[in-house]
């Protein structure tokens, strides 16, 4: 995006060569921004020049003119070898704006559209479905495993198959094309694209985390002029991880999770539910990871909430009529529908009564459907993404099949109501293919040889499906062959890891290399895979591939063909109208 | 307590030297008086809310022990100490972080600078046993139970 204001500032002074970086403006070009949302306005200036040296203009006019407010200058901000020019908490009317940055004779330029939202409201509800990491592969092998497949088609279509809108999107953030689950998620949330590792901001010089220009957050702007409107985040993350934490987080650094914990208590979403605990006690706390003394849990319980920690404590506050709910249901994440069902390891022996998503989801339907001016819901199947890194395909795929299952919970909810938008959409791929099947009574002793490719891929005989849809047995003679295109050293051991997530690879001895996880390495089939990451991968790695978002509901017409990740955050705001003051 | 700042460039030879002293004090350790802890007997409750640490390693406080378990990647590669885990850790630099580690990990604070071994190998490490919060002052790093002046060999 720098190189693209480069251009255009020598384009437009028509000078060439010469200097090193231009000026920078926050948002972006091309930034789509709701009409009154929050952002602050960011000019960076190289050289670190005094006011008197550069002039900012919106449509011509100063700066502060056209955004109502005076603006701070910086020189040479943090003591850094540029200026800056910052108005925090800004805000425009409907229209289209051209930001023009002059030092001396350099010129940058980007433009805005700030975008209005039709009235009458179309909405009363949205549920957006984040899929994390959930490539088109994990739909295609989630149906195979929970509907079956006879003579080349289905027995039945995944919830999340079966809605009347589909549209491809792109998720690259602005500083790469591959992006990571917090610039992608904060698309969502934002309108805004971020880079990789920043939540609810652009990324400047800033050299603190929480410092960058921010932007505002559906839920900050549902909570800032809905009073009569709730906000659930739900996630079998933990909490402060980059997805759910995109509801409510600015900051550079999606690590930040203390700072995190302190976010969801200054926007108070009125359903939170996910694991990550520690990051919610005191330092006094074994057990904590906090570096203070803040007591969350409490602050959280004197603010009105009901604290659960088990799926029986989450269900018991449903029936107690709470409407404001804070449910911690692990340490680290909640454990995936693999372990839950199936294999049981994980946390599952400390943690045997964690609610799965689905029935995070029915329970916070239930808390929020009655609030009197609709809810907004965001609900994230995390660990498809997780488990795709340690190249897991089974756990993967058996929460993408969870996924579906709270989508159907949704739909169900939805009915005919015809007042809710639920939107289903990974917020990137992995690389992730079905490429055939392994079938242990083809001929030879290796992996390959047990592989069918084209006319050779047999069905596979997965156990009978128990009643969400999930197989009841996996570790079977014939499966199907799932490969990831990206990976460290490591070994393939073509069948479920039953003891547990697979490790694939191990950091070696001098502290930097990974190395294949000899775990797996043993076992008749294993096949020793020498690495396409670099040496520092210890996991397979996202992809830049589109994904696919389905839709149903009132605005989900405007989902088709190919669209930004941003454009999601529009539909929503739209079909809530949510633009104006 | 406040940690030396580690040496940041320590040869590949000092650190085999390193590595082989460890060896020598942990046969040293293991001569005397040296109770065994486990992963499994950390805390007698383990909860959303917290943990309780278990009567044994309440007992055990400031007193001579060793561990088995997993050394976890570095948080920083020229730190003077290391996670030591249950299960070898992958950790994803975009789906984690160091905010991540599991709960039950014990930190380990080196007597002397020693060489990394693969994560996945199992180590013995041997100390003194710290329990309750701690801050270290140069990471920031909140630890529950550390050993401290330890040393390790491969298991
Ligand atoms: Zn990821």
């Amino acid at each position: 995006m720098r190189a693209y204001h480069w251009l255009a500032a020598i384009l437009a002074a028509g000078v060439a060569g010469g200097s090193a970086a231009a000026q920078t403006i926050y948002p972006i070009d091309r930034a789509e921004i709701l009409e009154g949302s929050r952002f602050d306005f960011k000019v960076e200036f190289p050289n670190a020049p005094t006011s008197a040296d550069v002039n900012v203009t919106i449509n011509g006019k100063p700066a502060a003119e056209v955004l109502g407010r005076p603006t701070n200058f910086i020189q040479s901000e943090e003591g850094q070898k540029h200026s800056a020019l910052w108005l925090r908490g800004a805000s425009l009317p409907a229209g289209r704006y051209v930001v023009e940055a002059t030092q001396g004779d350099n010129k940058a330029t980007v433009n805005w559209d700030v975008f209005a939202t039709a009235q009458p409201r179309r909405a009363k509800n949205v549920i957006l479905f984040i899929g994390d990491g959930m490539s088109v592969a994990n739909r295609t092998a989630a149906r195979i495993l929970s509907k079956g497949w006879k003579e080349g088609k289905y027995d039945g279509e995944l919830a999340m198959d079966d809605m009347p809108n589909m549209a491809l999107i792109s998720t690259s953030g602005t500083d790469s094309i591959v992006t990571d689950s917090a610039n992608s998620a904060s698309a969502y949330t934002t309108g805004h694209k971020s880079c990789v590792n920043a939540l609810g901001i652009y990324c400047a010089k800033n050299a603190l985390t929480l410092d960058h220009p921010k932007v505002e957050t559906i839920s900050e702007i549902i909570k800032r002029h809905r009073t009569g409107m709730a906000i659930g985040v739900v996630t079998n993350s933990e909490i402060e991880d980059a997805t759910p934490a995109s509801m409510i987080a600015h900051t550079r650094r999606r690590s930040d999770y203390n700072d995190i914990v302190k976010m969801f208590f200054d926007v108070k979403p009125d359903v939170i539910m996910g694991g990550g605990s520690p990051n919610f006690l005191p330092k006094s706390t074994p057990g904590t990871k906090r570096t203070d003394d803040l007591d969350f849990i409490a602050k959280f319980k004197e603010a009105g909430y009901t604290l659960a920690t088990t799926k029986t404590e989450m269900n018991a506050a449903v029936t107690g009529g709470a409407k404001k709910l804070l449910g911690l249901y692990n340490t680290s994440n909640i454990d995936g529908a693999f372990d839950l069902r199936l294999a049981k390891k994980g946390s599952i022996a400390k943690f045997p009564d964690q609610p799965d998503v689905v029935e995070q989801t029915k329970a916070a339907i239930e808390m929020l459907k009655g609030a009197e001016d609709g809810f907004f819901l965001m609900v994230e199947s995390a660990r498809i993404d997780k488990y795709s890194h340690s190249l897991d395909w089974e756990r993967s795929v058996f929460d993408t099949i969870m996924l579906d299952n709270a989508v159907k919970v949704a739909k169900d909810f939805a009915g005919e109501r015809n007042d809710t938008l639920i939107i289903v959409v990974p917020d990137h791929a992995h690389a992730v293919s079905i490429i055939g099947t392994y079938d242990d009574d083809r001929p030879g002793q290796l992996l390959r040889d047990k592989l069918g490719t084209y006319a050779d891929s047999v069905p596979p005989n997965y156990g009978p499906r128990d009643a969400d849809g999930y197989p009841t047995k996996v570790d079977t003679s014939r499966r199907l062959a799932v490969v990831y295109g990206s990976y460290p050293d490591t070994c393939d051991t073509g069948r479920p890891a039953m003891d547990g997530e697979r490790v694939p690879a191990v950091k070696g001895p001098d502290g930097k290399t990974n190395i294949a996880n000899e775990k797996d390495c043993t076992g008749p089939l294993a096949t020793r895979k020498t690495g396409n990451l670099p040496f520092d991968a210890n996991s397979g790695v996202h992809s830049a591939d589109d994904v696919i978002l389905t839709a149903m509901g009132p605005g989900a017409e405007k989902f088709r063909g190919h669209k930004p990740n941003t454009y999601v955050f529009r539909v929503m705001a739209e079909a809530l109208a949510l633009g104006g003051k | 307590m406040r940690r030396r700042s580690p040496i940041a460039t320590i040869t590949r030879r000092e650190a085999v030297l390193g590595l082989a002293a460890v060896g020598l004090f942990d046969r040293a350790a293991m001569a005397a008086d040296t109770e065994t802890i486990a992963f499994d007997g950390l805390y007698k409750s383990f909860g959303v809310l917290g943990f309780e640490f278990s009567d044994r390693v309440t007992a055990l406080r400031g007193k001579a022990v060793r561990m088995v378990g997993y050394m976890a990647p570095p948080l920083k590669p020229e730190s003077h100490f290391f996670v030591l885990t249950r299960e070898p850790l992958a950790i994803c630099p975009f789906c984690q972080s160091d905010a991540d580690w599991p709960v039950d990990i014990v930190v380990v604070f080196m007597k002397n600078e020693t060489a990394m071994v693969s994560a996945g190998r199992k180590v013995v490490v041997t100390g003194r046993l710290e329990i309750g919060s701690a801050t270290d002052a140069e990471t920031g790093f909140v630890s529950q139970i550390r050993i401290a002046d330890a040393g390790f060999s491969l298991a």
